[in-house]
């Protein structure tokens, strides 16, 4: 029962752990297509 | 529906712990996405006019998710039929691994993020493609059809034929003959390959009480629409040829691979007895995979990289 529950705790750590790299993904994927989208010149402006 | 097959097996040591991240992976269909993504790229690359790379990859992604959320749906309310069948009983759900609650969750906010974030990243057509698609493949396809009529993967097909025209609509093709065509090809491939499928899992149809065409009207029919279908889709194939879509490679590809898959089409369709009519079936199951592979890869070497029949000989010559 004690290694049923201790399989079931490393799986939901596994979860978390997937959960927080795929956010962390989409993250750094919005970032970059938002530099994409907005074009090169978009640090080119007067001061 | 599937709340039955799950209680089956709660209790279990396996349905205690839990899934894992696999297993949330394997409620994705891996197989069925890798050519979701497939036909997507190609749509995208055959497509007029040119995305960036960046947002290429990234519409990629979202239409992955969209099949994945397809795929996860279909698990939770075909639980049921699932642990019925040998094919799929080893699914999450079934298993008890992962509950039908978070399976539709999963599939419910994938589907959503899919659409919404390639609506941002894209466009709103193909995010509305998309959307279409997934609720075409739940609600018409999994919910509608495929308990009531053996004409479920004719008219079900439709939702894993739209891929191609999701991707060129990303790409901002629109909607054109060209990508209508590409719909086509794989709506009509889908028939002959489920049918090739059911044929060797007839008895796990019929316990699952899915009205596969062999269960209902019977093997010797089904070869007989089989070879229709087939008879449709060789010529059906060369069409992306003939309206300039593909080049002169492409049109030679098409008809030898077409003149196979009738071939083999006949072959099935012949052979009716014992372990000649399995192999056959399971022979042109197998093909049809490839056929739908190297049709599409052929018009993604010749638009991708410029390559058709016309520069095969100058290649040739290196």
């Amino acid at each position: 029962m004690q290694d049923a529950e201790k399989e079931r705790q490393r799986r939901q750590r596994m979860r978390s752990v997937a959960i927080a790299w795929i956010l962390a993904a989409l993250v750094v994927l919005f970032f970059i297509v938002t530099i994409v989208r907005l074009g090169g010149s978009v640090a080119v402006r007067p001061l | 529906m599937a709340d039955v097959a799950y209680s089956a097996r709660v209790g279990t040591v396996e349905a205690a712990t839990g899934g894992d991240v696999a297993d949330y992976f394997a409620l994705l269909k891996p197989r069925v996405m890798f050519l979701v993504v497939f036909t997507a790229l190609v749509g995208l690359v055959a497509a007029p006019g040119s995305m960036h790379p960046v947002l290429a990859i990234a519409s990629l992604i979202c239409i992955a998710a969209g099949a994945g959320a397809s795929g996860a749906l279909n698990m939770w309310y075909d639980a049921d039929i699932d642990a019925a069948m040998a094919r799929t009983a080893a699914r999450p759900v079934p298993r008890g691994l992962v509950s039908p609650e978070e399976a539709r969750s999963f599939g419910t906010v994938l589907a959503i993020g899919s659409v919404l974030c390639l609506g941002l990243m894209a466009n709103w057509l193909a995010a509305a493609l998309l959307a279409f698609t997934i609720a075409f493949y739940i609600f018409v396809y999994t919910m509608w059809l495929k308990r009531t009529t053996p004409q479920n993967i004719v008219i079900g097909g439709a939702a894993g034929a739209f891929p191609p025209m999701i991707g060129w609509a990303a790409a901002g093709g629109g909607i054109s003959l060209d990508s209508v065509v590409l719909f086509l090809i794989i709506f009509v491939w889908t028939p002959p390959h489920f049918w090739a499928l059911a044929l060797l899992r007839t008895r796990d149809y019929a316990k699952a009480g899915i009205p596969m065409l062999p269960v209902v009207a019977g093997p010797d029919a089904t070869r007989l629409q089989i070879l229709i279908y087939s008879l449709i889709l060789a010529p059906l194939g060369m069409v992306p040829a003939i309206i300039g879509l593909g080049g002169t490679l492409y049109m030679i590809v098409a008809s030898i691979l077409g003149s196979l898959f009738v071939v083999m089409a006949f072959d099935c369709y012949s052979e009716r007895q014992g372990e000649a009519a399995d192999r056959a079936a399971k022979n042109l199951f197998a093909y049809s995979v490839l056929y739908l592979f190297l049709l599409f890869a052929v018009l993604l070497v010749e638009q991708g990289f410029g390559i058709d029949g016309s520069t095969l000989p100058s290649l040739w010559a290196l």
